[in-house]
């Protein structure tokens, strides 16, 4: 692929004759792609922004509207349904205990994934190999075959029902998704930047903190995203380790059956308020969110 | 990059595995534990050797809910994976679109799972739903719940709309690599579409494509919630994969003893994946 490659980026140097044609060439088919180019996403942002349009659309209607008559957008706008959220501690404390766990989560898992990324990046040592791929099957291990065992070893430490708990079992696949991530963005960084600073004069814990992490910074950011995302979109452990007072909120969403019927209009707007953190996150990180998913190895 | 030999490193590895020792390896001996060993209550034990582990073995149940799981993962990877490239093929390169397809494409990726399910659930019911309601005045019978092809094909495409975004970032990470001096070069070789996504992209794509593969199809070997919500396995048993089923039998019907067996079984099916993903991505780092 390589010598293929040469031998095209070569070509350019080719007989000044057929360079006048080629500019308009490249111009008309280029505009000609991009016509039609523009299609492909735009329909597929159209294919996944419906279903949440239509959880929007259903947040800002009353009950009787939703089973009533179907129509596209709401005929009466209301903020009922967000304000019964907001109002009542049963479901604002979803929201809180939610974003507790998936914090506590995220710094553990990223402080303890930073030396032993580097370790990874920087040395041999004995049984490397063998621990990086125990710490993947991790990541790969279903939640299902830890759910049972995850609430007895909690049990056994008193710790059902407290965010710990949660954040701790999602360390799970968390940590070696860091250590993955961090280790991709460290292989990126010259060794010769660490020897430097030590004939500089450095200490380890004083390169790592004042030159390592700031190069790494990016890297931290995406790993950290990572992090938060799968924490915060995981259930079935956190639902698993938690009755009442650290439920998260996706699991307090599985209870809206009320006497009356199901409450769809504050079940589409308790679903419209755990899309937001994820957004707001994902602007800041949007140019390596690619390269985070591909483990820092792009 | 060369790595010196240094088995001090170890210590800084130490927190690592003391935390994943704390929440993989405690939890999974007591499943190996319970594996092997057969209760009538009082926390007395009994042992079971291999019994429990013959039985799932053999059990109908077993193999339907795999062959489910097996058929459910094929069908998501041949429309994801194609899918992914053409839409990462066709993303703008530069300007304000950019940012805007990165984050509105990537919002799928970060609702909770169970409100993935919720969203399909509602979308696709046939007296509030838009897609259901839809169908519905177009004609055609469609009803998720009783029906199980509607069923398979709700979840079929609730997993495309959640996870080719996944598929199309990676893709779009691998073009994006590619130098603008290489298509230029093939624009005055007179090189076709098709070679040039051939021969260039591709080639540049295969080791993202590769991660997209494997991710894709671990975590949707491995589904649990969103049908769990959407159809709760039914109707029937026809969307009960191995985790819906492996819940069910140890936290519903509390069968510790044939759940970890299951549990082992299945926890070997995905080592093995595990293990020619890792093979796969260490090689390409040699290559690279």
């Amino acid at each position: 692929m390589t010598a293929r490659v040469e031998t095209e980026t070569s070509t350019p140097a080719a007989p000044a004759a057929t360079a006048k044609s080629v500019p308009q060439a490249l111009a008309a088919d280029s505009t000609a792609r991009r016509n039609f180019g523009w299609l492909v996403p735009t329909l597929y942002i159209i294919f996944l922004m419906l279903p949440i349009y239509w959880l929007l659309n259903m947040s800002f209607k009353t009950n009787t509207e939703i089973t009533g008559a179907f129509s596209l957008w709401p005929q009466n706008p209301t903020l009922r349904n967000y304000a019964v959220i907001f109002t009542d501690p049963a479901w604002y404390s979803g929201y809180i205990n939610s974003i507790l766990y998936v914090v506590m989560n995220t710094v553990i898992s990223v402080a303890v994934a930073l030396p032993a990324a580097y370790a990874f990046s920087r040395y041999r040592f004995l049984g490397d190999k063998h621990l990086f791929f125990w710490l993947l099957t991790n990541r790969m291990a279903p939640p299902a075959v830890f759910a049972l065992p995850f609430f007895q070893l909690y049990s056994a430490f008193g710790l059902i029902d407290t965010h710990i708990a949660v954040a701790l079992a999602h360390c799970l696949f968390n940590v070696p998704l860091a250590v993955w991530i961090l280790e991709g963005f460290m292989s990126g960084v010259p060794k010769e930047i660490d020897e430097t600073a030590y004939i500089d004069g450095y200490s380890f814990p004083k390169f790592f903190a004042k030159i390592f992490v700031p190069l790494i910074a990016s890297g931290i950011g995406v790993a950290a995203f990572f992090c938060f995302m799968f924490s915060w979109v995981e259930l079935l452990i956190a639902r698993t380790l938690t009755t009442t007072d650290a439920k998260p909120i996706a699991a307090t969403m599985t209870r809206t059956v009320s006497a009356s019927g199901m409450d769809w209009g504050v079940l589409a707007a308790a679903g419209v308020l755990t899309i937001i953190p994820g957004a707001l996150v994902i602007y800041f990180v949007r140019n390596y969110i690619a390269k985070g998913f591909a483990l820092g190895r792009v | 990059m060369e790595r010196t030999w240094n088995n001090k490193a170890w210590f800084m590895v130490l927190p690592v595995l003391l935390l994943v020792a704390f929440s993989a390896v405690i939890p999974l001996m007591t499943v190996v534990n319970y594996s092997v060993q057969d209760t009538f209550g009082n926390n007395q034990f009994f042992w079971a050797g291999t019994d429990w582990f013959t039985e799932i073995l053999h059990s109908d149940r077993f193999w339907a809910a795999l062959g489910r799981n097996l058929l459910f993962s094929a069908i998501i990877l041949t429309i994801e994976i194609p899918l992914g490239i053409l839409i990462a093929l066709n993303m703008p390169k530069k300007g304000l679109g950019v940012p805007v397809c990165l984050v509105l494409m990537s919002l799928p990726l970060l609702i909770p799972w169970n409100v993935v399910g919720t969203i399909w659930q509602v979308f696709g019911r046939v007296d509030i739903g838009l897609l259901g309601f839809t169908l519905k005045a177009l004609g055609f019978d469609y009803n998720y719940v009783n029906d199980v092809f509607d069923a398979w094909v709700t979840l079929i495409v609730m997993d495309v709309w959640h996870w080719t975004s996944l598929v199309v970032l990676l893709c779009y990470a691998g073009l994006v690599s590619i130098p603008e001096a290489y298509y230029q070069a093939a624009k005055i070789d007179g090189a076709s579409r098709w070679a040039v996504f051939r021969h260039i992209q591709l080639p540049k794509m295969k080791r993202v494509l590769l991660i997209a593969f494997l991710l894709r199809f671990m975590d949707s070997f491995m589904i649990y919630t969103e049908p769990f919500v959407v159809t709760g396995g039914g109707p029937g048993n026809s969307t009960t994969f191995l985790s819906i089923d492996l819940v069910k039998m140890a936290i519903g019907q509390f069968d510790l003893g044939p759940a970890a067996a299951m549990s082992i079984i299945y926890f070997l099916i995905i080592l093995l994946l595990s293990w020619i993903f890792y093979t796969v991505m260490t090689s390409s780092d040699d290559q690279a």
